[in-house]
């Protein structure tokens, strides 16, 4: 059997699948583009169990394409309402895939504002449903671009996520509410489980190496032991990625749609 | 029991100073009439409450804008909302900035009639940094746990658009998601409604009667205003004008973007507003999006 040529973007969506693998039944909720269809892919795979949505109102078993539908004909199981998702988000039963602007050391996350709060260099969207979902339930992290400016070296700029800097936590908080899950990068796919919740590198995208992650984050990462490298999609996953996609809207959400399998050389250019 | 006025008449009861409160979500089903009519008043010094779409950026950009209580402002296909952003980064804006179910929290607080509700959200965050008024309570009961009280959102008028309302104050919203806009009307001490068709008196079948999401009894004021959304969704009637949202986005580049676009949009009044928008027959053609 041949390796099956692949994108960048494509080998993100098989890593953020992964994400969703053994998270019972939960509401899966992928933001933007990579993290829907990676959502979707661990339904049509390996997680049949995932609750998902069309996106708008309704609850859905098959997974809906992304972009315009064509001929397609959803085949709705439910009823799904902004309301009722903060109902499910506040009971826990939710594992939601978030592009933050800024993640720090602590895995806080930042929505809101760049630069002074009181007079932002960059006034973004607000801080949105990010501090419910947070401390509700599993947040993972897409990151399109990993670089020191998304990977801050301090803290971010508004604490808009919870992490785990013990400092903003009191005791009579409870804590066990919140979890990380992972973060799907252009690089590498990191979790928050080192000692003392630091930032671990799981596995390492072709091509990349530790040192180049390490340099374009603004915190000590470390290697998990298992530390290996992303695994490709197979023939059966790009298959269901492209049903999943007809319109390639996957191919524009990477600047240059990169290959997925690349040497060091073009990863570093 | 006729409760049906005209939008200028809903807005001549506005003060300054008053908290007022929109239903919608971002770019979606927003009483965007009533915004005009409000563009083309007097008020000043509001603190206005919402999950935050165009009525958020095109009020600040009027100046009639004390003070934001939101938990988001977007335009969805356009990120960032683009006066709204002009409004914070220029620093003149009071904010209150909430988690979405905080936000919530605080309608329903005020629609039960309690001071507070505790909530989870906002712990460990810069919610509570930036907002040293909410306050922290204790759970009474055994376990002792520290959760965030929090406060109820009074609203001196909140308004929200529907798709059919009669003069009684009935509503319904057909489209597929109601939003927060029962919340927001519970909130208020007034309700004004508006509403794409004004009838003289529902008259439903069960499944139809299933589109009615708060009691007449809440609302104090019905406006007829077809293309009341506009340039927002107001589903399943018609969809977001994108060119629309892009012209008053690409606007906001300029110093006189908002000049430009108040005089070429929301001063001749509504009528003239449908006209320049490509009249009723192109504005009932804009599709739903699909997401």
């Amino acid at each position: 059997m041949t390796t099956p040529n692949y994108s960048l973007a494509e080998l993100m969506i098989v890593a953020a699948s992964e994400a969703f693998r053994d998270n019972g039944e939960v509401l899966a909720s992928g933001l933007g583009i990579i993290p829907r269809l990676g959502a979707s892919l661990a339904k049509m795979t390996h997680s049949p169990e995932l609750l998902m949505t069309d996106s708008e109102a309704f609850l859905v078993e098959e997974p809906i394409p992304v972009g315009p539908r064509g001929e397609y004909q959803p085949k709705y199981s439910g009823y799904m309402p902004f309301e009722r998702i903060f109902d499910n988000v506040w009971g826990g039963q939710r594992h939601a895939m978030v592009g933050p602007t800024q993640i720090d050391r602590w895995a806080q996350t930042n929505l809101s504002v760049i630069g002074d709060y009181h007079k932002p260099k960059v006034a973004m969207l607000g801080v949105r449903g990010l501090p419910g979902n947070s401390i509700n339930h599993l947040n993972s992290f897409f990151v399109p671009s990993h670089s020191k400016r998304v990977f801050v070296e301090g803290e971010v700029d508004m604490v808009s996520g919870v992490g785990f800097k013990p400092e903003r936590w009191s005791e009579s908080m409870r804590k066990d509410t919140m979890g990380i899950g992972v973060a799907v990068t252009d690089l590498c796919v990191m979790d928050f489980k080192g000692p003392d919740n630091a930032a671990r590198v799981i596995s390492l995208h072709p091509g990349v190496s530790f040192e180049h992650v390490q340099e374009n984050t603004g915190f000590p990462v470390i290697q998990a032991e298992s530390l290996g490298q992303t695994a490709a999609p197979t023939a059966v996953q790009l298959a269901l990625i492209e049903q999943l996609d007809p319109h390639n809207l996957r191919a524009k959400q990477l600047k240059g749609n990169p290959a997925g399998s690349r040497t060091q050389e073009e990863v570093e250019s | 029991m006729n409760k049906q006025m005209t939008s200028a008449e809903a807005v001549g009861h506005l003060k300054d100073g008053m908290t007022i409160g929109f239903g919608g979500w971002g770019p979606r089903r927003k009483p965007m009439a009533i915004v005009r009519e409000i563009l083309r008043s007097d008020v000043k010094d509001l603190t206005v409450v919402a999950f935050g779409g165009p009525e958020v950026g095109m009020l600040c950009a009027a100046g009639k804008v004390k003070k934001l209580i939101f938990g988001f402002a977007t335009l969805d296909a356009i990120p960032l909302e683009p006066y709204f952003r002009k409004a914070r980064q220029a620093g003149t804006l009071d904010v209150m900035e909430l988690d979405e179910g905080l936000f919530q929290w605080g309608l329903k607080a005020a629609a039960m009639r309690v001071p507070f509700l505790p909530a989870r959200a906002g712990l460990a965050t810069d919610v509570l940094t930036y907002n040293p008024d909410l306050k922290m309570v204790r759970s009474p009961y055994e376990d002792g746990e520290e959760l965030l009280a929090m406060p109820a959102l009074y609203l001196d008028y909140a308004f929200v658009h529907v798709n059919r309302a009669d003069r009684l104050g009935n509503t319904l919203v057909t489209g597929v998601d109601a939003y927060f806009d029962h919340h927001v009307v519970r909130a208020a001490k007034h309700a004004i409604v508006s509403a794409e068709v004004v009838e003289e008196k529902l008259e439903l079948d069960k499944e139809t009667a299933r589109f009615n999401t708060f009691e007449r009894s809440l609302v104090t004021g019905v406006v007829e205003a077809r293309f009341g959304a506009h340039p927002t969704i107001c589903s399943p009637d018609y969809g977001w004008d994108m060119k629309h949202l892009k012209e008053y986005s690409d606007g906001a580049k300029d110093d006189q973007g908002w000049g430009v676009y108040f005089e070429k949009y929301v001063q001749g009044g509504e009528e003239k507003y449908r006209e320049q928008n490509g009249g009723e027959e192109h504005l009932a053609s804009i599709p739903v999006p699909t997401f």
